[in-house]
């Protein structure tokens, strides 16, 4: 039921990208850039978005435990730290550049968008890079404390 | 239907929290986008990611076949959207989230952390967005 369950996820959410508007960059441009013809259209998607999923938690949450797993796999960081800043800091900038966030892109690519195509191979390369960069920095510190 | 952009936003909007939803009622995750992008890759065994991200397209274009193309399209050089993907892919992984992951599963668990995030990401998006095109460096 898991990979069942997954799909299911997946679906739905790809549906609301793309009913939102929100899988064509023009539109995303169209609410960060303020120096033309403002649209508060992503606004309504993030904020209809938020409403309905704080209510869809904090029912689900009631529950002991999913439905298909033993335990609900809530995030446990709780620190504002430089990484969490700078690394916001860097997606709002791409996004600020390209229009597109992760789920856009990877519609528009399975929609085979030849734009979205290209960012997901560059943002596949990024995530990449990160993992590599993550790997040396964990190797060097506990190169220190041992 | 699929006519008027606003009531096209907030439809949208409640599909991507039913979404969110039932990833969390059925499996107990958070729809972060860019997390579970990380999880397929460093994981392709575990099926629910891969298949999420499967199912992602799938209903795109299910929905793309009904809405039909947009209405307008963001002309862009090859060259910007190749350094935006990097950026992206980069930061998302460094501050553990993107728009779906911090933005609304993160500020509906009433995260600190995620409405901190949320509020850099946009504010840098504008800013940059703003700025490149507002000074003509892009023109659209």
């Amino acid at each position: 039921m898991k990979p069942l369950s997954g799909l299911l996820a997946g679906i739905i959410f790809g549906m609301g990208l793309v009913v939102s508007g929100m899988t064509e960059p023009a539109n995303v441009i169209a609410f960060l850039n303020l120096s033309a013809g403002w649209s508060p259209a992503l606004l309504l998607v993030m904020g209809s978005a938020l409403v309905v999923t704080g209510i869809g938690y904090r029912l689900a949450g009631r529950r002991a435990a999913p439905l298909f797993d033993s335990t609900f796999h809530r995030p446990t960081a709780n620190r504002i730290d430089r990484r969490l800043m700078t690394g916001s800091a860097l997606f709002g900038i791409g996004w600020g550049v390209a229009g597109y966030c992760p789920g856009p892109a990877i519609v528009g690519a399975f929609t085979l968008d030849s734009r979205a195509i290209l960012f997901v191979a560059a943002y596949a390369a990024g995530t990449l890079a990160f993992e590599l960069w993550e790997r040396r920095v964990q190797a060097r510190s506990a190169l220190a404390d041992g | 239907m699929f006519t008027n952009v606003f009531t096209n936003a907030i439809a949208g909007g409640v599909l991507i929290g039913l979404a969110a939803t039932w990833l969390f009622l059925s499996l107990g995750r958070v729809a972060g986008i860019s997390g579970i992008v990380s999880q397929a890759m460093k994981n392709p065994g575990m099926l629910w990611p891969v298949l999420f991200l499967v199912g992602l397209g799938a209903g795109g274009w299910i929905a793309t076949a009904f809405t039909g193309p947009a209405a307008n399209r963001l002309a862009i050089d090859p060259v910007w959207l190749i350094v935006g993907g990097l950026i992206v892919g980069f930061g998302t992984r460094l501050g553990s989230g993107c728009t779906s992951g911090h933005g609304v599963c993160g500020i509906a668990r009433l995260s600190p952390r995620s409405v901190v995030a949320t509020m850099i990401f946009v504010g840098l998006g504008m800013l940059t967005a703003t700025l490149l095109r507002g000074t003509g460096v892009l023109d659209s």
